[in-house]
């Protein structure tokens, strides 16, 4: 018990001391929990809007109107023609194209419907996408508004966001970021600590002292178990007050969540350090990791919009799990009782990586 | 062999189809203060490495303080003391830190063993709050040796503890060794420097994971079979050519600035020889007589 308080100690001196480390831990997390919920806004603005219009009626007049007047869109090109409007997509003056019919005000009034042409630049696919879609939704609200009812169209879907009634990206984003600080920290900081000493031939001196080493990992774990509850502790208070988050749920499933999460992934990063050399190694193979875990973790995008085998592959991502536990604590205040499942996977998992780390140890 | 001797059987250990170590066997007495001397890839550091527990070998056992370095080497670990060829310990801890680190790990504490490294300590202690990653070669090595004796070993193992050093260093270095010797500290030392050689008890020579011969320095140095001869002339590069082309040259090398002459039939060739370097234009030749040192009997072997 002496040693490991004293390993301990040599642990945080070293990490105090470290010129890179204290930043690296401290403010590039706070960095990131400020700036990726702006960055990462799936909401779709300033899209570039092609308008050619045929009719030049008041009516006509008025949809572009109300097109622009929605903020989504802002009318970079006006053309007489379909070919002039698609030269203006290719020079990247516009994103998309709303094509309005002669006779559009007649016909309409006369028979209560008429077609108009969106055309979108599919280079980014997301843009065009929620653009076309916006678009429509614009357009159908024009049609009500005017009273002109176009048969199927009538009743009309509304549709209410539960839980996060706003659709604030922000509220989404910045719980998930706080799961991924804690992967960084706990799994890969790990590793990259235990390889520096490989790598610097101390672990050498250290393998010829009584000192057992398991009681030597035990040293260099702790510390990224006790900074992940600091950072955790930052972040929400970061949330509460940078984007007035608080979780609607019990803070202390998050905390219970956590630490079983750091245990796991302090896991993969013992697991990591003894297949490594060289820092270079570890980070490389540590890199790995942590971009598939981010792409099908769900916290960038659906997990339900994937396809059925990328689905099928996040079940096996422990940061999935966390990310979804983070969401409906904070966002749909579930319960415990709630998240047992989730418990037990997560722990599992815990088990799994320590283990994998234990028998890539034994087998030196 | 005493308690705390080192017995070392038939080791051998392979890196792939690198011979690190072949059939090596050696003795090292109780209180003896051993030179292992040979050049780099010689198998120093992989002896080493096997008799502090770090490595298995492929074959052969060895005990240190009567304890078998497999089976107890956990006991093993709490009475050797090891200090790598390379600088390892925490440069970003203070040289006190560090010391006070390798006491702790060892159970033990400063003060209780300040006795066996005061002398070395003494010399660094100035500089105790400065970070090791910081102090000059020379006094690296002191700490790295105050940290590998902090807890009082029975048997030190010392990698090339002299390479890089500058002169002066290494003969203080020397000095400690005699002083540690005293202690009763079974000491294992590598170097590749064969001047260092005569300040062991005993050495054993290695080159390519083979041990070439085993005795004390004298006993090597005796062990000479031939009468040695320096030779010097101003051109030394044709020299040395014009004494390999002579027939009755056993062997010839250079060795610092002079070039060492072993004949095949003691003093008879030498008038020859004479006669033979006149023919070739030589007329500023001296030839002296001197005793082989350890690096002409390892150039021998």
């Amino acid at each position: 018990m002496r040693t490991l308080r004293y390993l301990l100690e040599k642990e945080f001196k070293q990490i105090k001391r470290d010129r890179f480390l204290p930043r690296i831990i401290f403010l590039v997390p706070l960095m990131q929990l400020i700036i990726l919920p702006f960055a990462a806004n799936f909401e779709m603005r300033n899209i570039n809007l092609g308008v050619i219009d045929n009719d030049h009626s008041v009516l006509s007049a008025q949809l572009v109107e109300k097109v622009v007047a929605s903020g989504y869109f802002r009318l970079t090109n006006v053309s007489d023609s379909y070919d002039q409007g698609i030269t203006s997509i290719e020079s990247n003056e516009s994103d998309l194209l709303l094509e309005i019919p002669v006779n559009f005000e007649q016909q309409l009034g006369r028979e209560g419907a008429v077609e108009v042409l969106i055309a979108a630049n599919a280079v980014n696919g997301t843009k065009g996408g929620m653009g076309s879609s916006y678009l429509s939704q614009i357009i159908q609200d024009f049609n009500q508004e005017k009273g002109f009812t176009s048969g199927l169209r009538s009743g009309g879907i509304r549709s209410t966001s539960l839980f996060n009634p706003h659709l604030n990206y922000k509220n989404y984003m910045v719980p998930g970021i706080m799961v991924f600080l804690l992967t960084i920290i706990g799994g890969f900081l790990s590793a990259l600590n235990i390889v520096s000493e490989k790598e610097k031939g101390t672990i050498e001196q250290i393998n010829v002292t009584p000192v057992p080493k398991t009681l030597f990992l035990l040293s260099k774990l702790i510390p990224f178990w006790i900074i992940g509850f600091i950072l955790l502790t930052i972040g929400v208070i970061v949330a509460w007050i940078v984007y007035g988050l608080l979780p609607v749920g019990n803070i202390g499933i998050i905390y219970l969540f956590a630490a079983v999460y750091l245990i796991a992934f302090t896991g993969l990063g013992l697991a990591i350090s003894s297949i490594s050399s060289t820092q270079q190694q570890a980070m490389f193979t540590a890199f790995f990791f942590l971009i598939i875990f981010a792409l099908l973790s769900g916290l960038f995008t659906p997990i339900s919009s994937m396809p059925h085998w990328a689905q099928q592959i996040t079940l096996f991502n422990p940061v999935r799990y966390f990310v979804e536990v983070m969401r409906m604590v904070y966002l749909k205040g579930s319960q415990f009782a709630d998240l047992t499942g989730h418990f037990v996977v997560v722990c599992l998992f815990a088990l799994f990586f320590n283990v994998l780390a234990v028998a890539s140890y034994r087998k030196k | 062999m005493g308690i705390n001797g080192v017995k070392i059987e038939a080791i051998s250990k392979n890196y792939g189809l690198i011979e690190a170590l072949q059939d090596i066997s050696l003795d090292i007495h109780s209180g003896e203060l051993f030179g292992l001397i040979g050049p780099d890839g010689a198998g120093k550091t992989t002896l080493f490495r096997i008799l502090t527990t770090l490595l298995l070998a492929d074959k052969g056992k060895a005990t240190v303080c009567g304890l078998d370095v497999v089976r107890d080497y956990k006991k093993i670990r709490t009475m050797v003391g090891y200090m790598p060829g390379r600088f390892s310990l925490y440069q970003d801890l203070t040289v006190e830190e560090n010391l006070n680190f390798f006491a702790t790990v060892f159970n033990t504490t400063i003060a209780e063993n300040y006795e066996l490294v005061r002398d070395i300590y003494v010399q660094i202690e100035p500089f105790k709050k400065r970070k090791a990653g910081k102090l000059s070669g020379g006094m690296k090595q002191k700490l790295a040796l105050s940290c590998a004796l902090i807890h009082r070993p029975e048997v030190l193992f010392l990698d090339e503890p002299t390479t890089g050093v500058d002169p002066v260093s290494r003969v203080e270095f020397w000095d400690m060794l005699d002083r540690l010797k005293k202690q009763g500290i079974t000491i294992l030392v590598s170097t590749p420097y064969m001047d260092e050689a005569s300040r062991c008890d005993r050495i054993a020579l290695m080159r390519s994971g083979r041990c070439l011969s085993v005795d004390t320095p004298v006993g090597i140095r005796s062990s000479f079979g031939r009468h040695l001869w320096t030779v010097r002339a101003s051109s030394m590069y044709k020299l040395l050519v014009d004494l390999r082309s002579f027939p009755g040259t056993y062997s010839c090398y250079a060795f610092g600035d002079a070039h060492h002459l072993t004949l095949k039939e003691d003093g008879r060739e030498m008038d020859d020889l004479m006669q033979f370097l006149k023919g070739k234009g030589y007329t500023d030749v001296t030839i002296e007589s001197v005793e082989p040192s350890v690096e002409d009997c390892f150039m021998a072997l």
